[in-house]
């Protein structure tokens, strides 16, 4: 969503501020997800976060693709042949303590990279098993997920963004914009000294969780954060306690990013007596009990809160407990894996094998005194006899095996159609399946098309849970855009398999297309454009399964079916599992056996 | 090493208290999965039970921590001295081992010793993760995010409690008996089936709703964050009572009766649910005899099972992934059945 642009200089303003808390506390508050493409406004915050941190605060970047050696520490090889012992290296979060990492492209951030960075949040220290070494090295820092997503979907990791304080989002701060005032860095360094005498009340704790609460904040991290950053707040006003003003500014800035959820001001219509609806209306007799010190917290966190926004929180309002948008872990994840270690053996790096510096270091180890000793006799000047002597012979390189995964796209026709008849048969036979690929860790995507266009309510993932919520989620009704919804089913298959993995089509429809590519109702036009989408699918290469869904197969189905050279499966009657079989059958018609990569 | 939040400080999370604990009384009930929502206080839990266990006895010198008294099971360092004399023993910390994210195999189960090797030409073997978890705990954090290889690895490990080391010309094989702590978010990818059974107990953590609760929550870590040693300082008591609940359970343990009649119960609850395999009975029975010893009953009866039943059962239910109802509905709807309401 884009805030309306007369917000934009109180979101400077905001983001300013939230600069300045970052820089009191960037232990404490963990840090700032920071949602903009690069620009003056980014350049322009960074810079000013970096200004406002002392001077001997170090500022690290971490690249996207970092490995874990960098990160987290690991052998250093330069010394390590020099010296002729294993000599450790810091990694990048151990270089950063006391100061702030900077995370480039965060929301591609691997989910394993997260996984690290918030393991090294939380215990405060970074451990280290590898390469034969194992380090356990204290380190505190804090966080900037730069994050240059564009939708909903993109963003970092949703363990790191539960973790960080700040979600600021500068992509509607304009350059025009950039002017607030801030405060110096000798500011900063006072608060800073003044930080740990704050005391926060007991009322104002009260205060944040109540209003966590009404937000539908589920994560206990928010309001602790919330604290931290009143009582930054509190320390750069030069206050000795947490003051109203303080809990306010928390509330706006860390509480209302995460609402997913408006607090009710009147009780919701009276409905038959549900369990959500029960919990409702306890929320609603909590804010009506609020005192007043709650009010002022919660009005401040309501304010910042983009009318847009709101409108959309209400429209999901009933799955308030979980964000829907969180962990794209099997993508991400899978992106980053090269296949499974299957060993080393001997053989030198090349044509992209990869040297294995440890295993080869070991190879070459039992032989070292003889090695040298041998150099000492040939050579005429003595050699420094710690260097290791590493031979053609010691290289090891490891190997991977690749198993080919396979992603099963499910294009589900939601169309009125369809809806009247199959969508609850079409959605039985789409959970048995999601079983079955549950069984063969297959990963699925779910792309629903009605009414003008195809959506992807999942990207491809192996959670079940998300799966299967997105299914139950679905709406029916309106006309049937066939054309688009094969298109994104063609971009989609194309975006995983340039992932290296196999991509199979399952389209659940009955064929009847009646809504056109430009978003025309010729159903002629509408037709063609299905049939031409079909052939352009067959052309990709892509393997398709299409399920006629109608109530008697119909020949619209099957020559789009021929036109895509899928296997046509009627489902006339209820019969899901039939529908299993089939699948199951195709997908493993395509599945190639394992693939060792050299 | 840096003061960790207090166990008894924790509020609520009774389940995965109950389930650490009885991991703790009992370590051949096999490992406590812990699934649930972010910020739950999964990790916290955990080190904190590490900083809870009383101290065991372990023979000096040996790399592993081999028991003093025992003459099975041992290291290929005790074994052959262990006929001769009593070996000299000392107290030392129940070992929990952190598995991160991103060790490497020959970290976890150790390898050739890089140092000695390049600077003296000597073999050794230099003990990895494995080892040093030997007679303790294993926690691996984000486990549903661990890496196959690895996985299999534990698997492997886990059964048979001995780490076979054949790398580098190396022939090692010790000791790795341990309890494995696993935890994670289901959000993040399922856990792999054959991982999740060895796991013998298997809890599910949310985020308190009420806001009593949540402001304690808060509050208490709150004032741990700005003075941990004081924090420790005042609970200190609590975890000293507990640490002998946990002491004096364990003694009573063995003397704890299974009469036929509650093994029966057990085996009817597991045929209702229609769990896999007999370890779901073996883990309901134990578990539900370590809650008898934790709160000194000299029997195990019905009130026990109904109190460790979800966490035994709920991971081993013939799963469909899909079904409406979750597990633990299931479980607490054959616990109905067969213990009455």
């Amino acid at each position: 969503m884009t805030p309306s642009a007369a917000a934009a200089p109180a979101l400077w303003e905001d983001a300013v501020l939230a600069a300045s808390l970052l820089a009191v506390d960037p232990l404490g508050t963990a840090g700032v997800s920071l949602r903009a493409c690069p620009g003056p406004a980014r350049d322009r915050w960074l810079t000013l976060v970096r200004a406002l941190l002392p001077e001997s605060a170090p500022v690290r970047r971490i690249p996207l693709h970092i490995g874990d050696g960098r990160l987290l520490g690991g052998l250093d090889l330069a010394a390590t042949l020099r010296a002729g012992r294993p000599v450790a290296e810091r990694g990048i979060l151990v270089d950063a303590d006391g100061g702030v990492v900077v995370l480039a492209m965060a929301e591609r951030l691997a989910q394993s990279t997260a996984a690290r960075l918030t393991a090294a949040l939380d215990t405060g220290e970074v451990v280290v098993e590898r390469d034969g070494l194992a380090l356990r090295t204290p380190t505190r820092f804090g966080v900037v997920a730069l994050d240059e997503g564009l939708t909903e979907d993109e963003k970092p990791p949703a363990a790191l963004l539960d973790r960080l304080a700040f979600h600021l989002d500068l992509s509607a701060v304009a350059v025009r914009d950039l002017d607030a005032p801030v405060s110096s860095r000798a500011d900063i360094g006072a608060a800073r000294d003044r930080l740990a005498a704050v005391v926060a009340g007991e009322d104002g704790v009260a205060a944040l969780c109540t209003a966590a609460m009404a937000l539908g904040i589920a994560s206990i991290r928010a309001p602790m954060l919330a604290l931290r950053v009143a009582r930054a707040a509190a320390a750069l006003e030069a206050r000795g306690a947490v003051a109203e003003s303080d809990l306010a500014l928390a509330a706006r800035l860390v509480l209302a990013p995460r609402a997913t959820q408006l607090p009710a001001p009147e009780p919701p219509e009276p409905e038959a007596p549900e369990p959500p609806d029960q919990e409702d209306r306890s929320d609603d007799e909590g804010a009506d009990q609020q005192d007043p010190l709650e009010e002022v917290v919660l009005d401040a966190a309501q304010a910042a809160i983009p009318p847009g926004l709101l409108a959309q929180l209400q429209l999901a309002g009933r799955d308030r407990t979980r964000n829907a948008a969180a962990g794209r872990a099997g993508a991400v994840q899978h992106a980053m894996r090269r296949g499974r270690p299957a060993g080393v053996r001997r053989g030198e790096p090349r044509a992209g094998a990869r040297l294995n510096v440890v295993e080869t270091l070991r190879a070459a180890a039992p032989w070292q005194p003889l090695r040298r000793s041998a150099a000492r006799g040939e050579a005429a000047q003595d050699r420094p006899s710690t260097r290791v002597e590493v031979h053609r012979e010691d290289f090891r390189v490891t190997r991977y095996r690749h198993r080919s995964q396979t992603t099963s796209i499910f294009v589900v026709d939601a169309s009125g159609s369809t809806a009247l008849h199959r969508l609850a048969e079409a959605k039985g036979a789409v959970e048995l399946l999601l079983a079955d690929c549950y069984v063969r860790r297959d990963q699925v995507a779910l792309l629903a098309f009605r009414g003008r266009t195809a959506e992807l309510l999942l990207p491809p993932t192996r959670s079940l849970v998300r799966a299967k919520r997105s299914l139950a989620g679905l709406p029916g009704g309106g006309a049937t855009p066939l054309a688009t919804a094969i298109h994104a089913a063609v971009d989609l298959a194309d975006a995983v398999r340039r992932r290296g993995e196999t991509p199979v089509a399952v389209l659940l429809t009955d064929g009847t297309a009646n809504v056109a590519l430009d978003g025309g109702t010729q159903r002629a036009q509408a037709e063609e454009e299905a049939l031409a989408a079909a052939r352009a699918l067959r052309a990709s290469g892509l393997t398709a399964l299409l399920i006629d869904t109608s109530p008697r197969p119909r020949p619209a189905a099957h020559k789009l079916a021929m036109e895509m050279d899928a296997v046509y499966l009627p489902l006339p009657h209820a019969d899901p599992a039939a529908v299993s079989d089939a699948v199951r059958a195709t997908a493993d018609a395509t599945r190639p056996a394992a693939v060792p990569v050299p | 090493m840096a003061t960790v939040f207090p166990f008894s400080a924790i509020v609520g999370q009774d389940e995965m208290k109950l389930a650490l604990l009885i991991a703790a009384v009992d370590p051949t009930i096999g490992g406590v999965l812990v699934f649930g929502d972010r910020g739950t206080g999964k990790s916290t839990a955990v080190r904190a039970m590490a900083a809870l266990l009383p101290r065991m006895r372990a023979v000096v010198h040996c790399p592993y921590g081999c028991e003093p008294e025992s003459v099975a099971g041992l290291c290929g360092v005790c074994q052959p001295t262990r006929k001769s004399e009593a070996p000299k023993s000392r107290l030392v910390p129940v070992p929990v081992v952190d598995l991160p994210l991103g060790a490497t195999e020959d970290r976890v189960v150790g390898a050739l010793d890089l140092e000695r090797a390049l600077t003296r030409g000597e073999k050794a073997f230099e003990p990895g993760l494995l080892a040093r978890a030997h007679r303790g705990f294993l926690y691996i954090d984000e486990v549903n995010l661990l890496e196959d290889h690895l996985v299999d690895l534990l698997l492997d490990v886990a059964a048979s409690g001995e780490n076979v080391v054949e790398r580098e010309g190396l022939s090692v094989r010790h000791p790795a008996r341990f309890v494995l702590i696993g935890s994670g978010n289901p959000e993040e990818g399922e856990l792999r089936p054959q991982l999740l059974d060895r796991f013998g107990m298997s809890v599910e953590v949310k985020t308190p709703e009420d806001i009593a609760t949540r402001i304690e929550v808060v509050r208490r870590r709150d004032a741990f964050e700005g003075d941990p040693e004081g924090f420790a300082e005042a609970w200190k008591k609590e975890e000293q009572k507990l640490r002998r609940r946990i002491v004096a359970a364990r003694k009573r343990l063995p003397a704890v009766a299974v009469p036929d009649s509650a093994m029966e119960r057990a085996a009817q609850l597991c045929i209702g649910l229609g769990t896999d395999g007999l370890r779901g009975e073996l883990t309901l029975v134990r578990a539900a005899r370590a809650v008898a010893a934790i709160d000194n009953h000299k029997e195990v009866g019905d009130a026990h099972f109904r109190r460790v039943a979800p966490s035994a059962l709920r991971h081993r239910l013939r799963r469909n992934p899909l079904d409406d109802a979750g597990s633990t509905v299931r479980v607490e709807r054959g616990i109905a059945e067969v213990f009455g309401p």
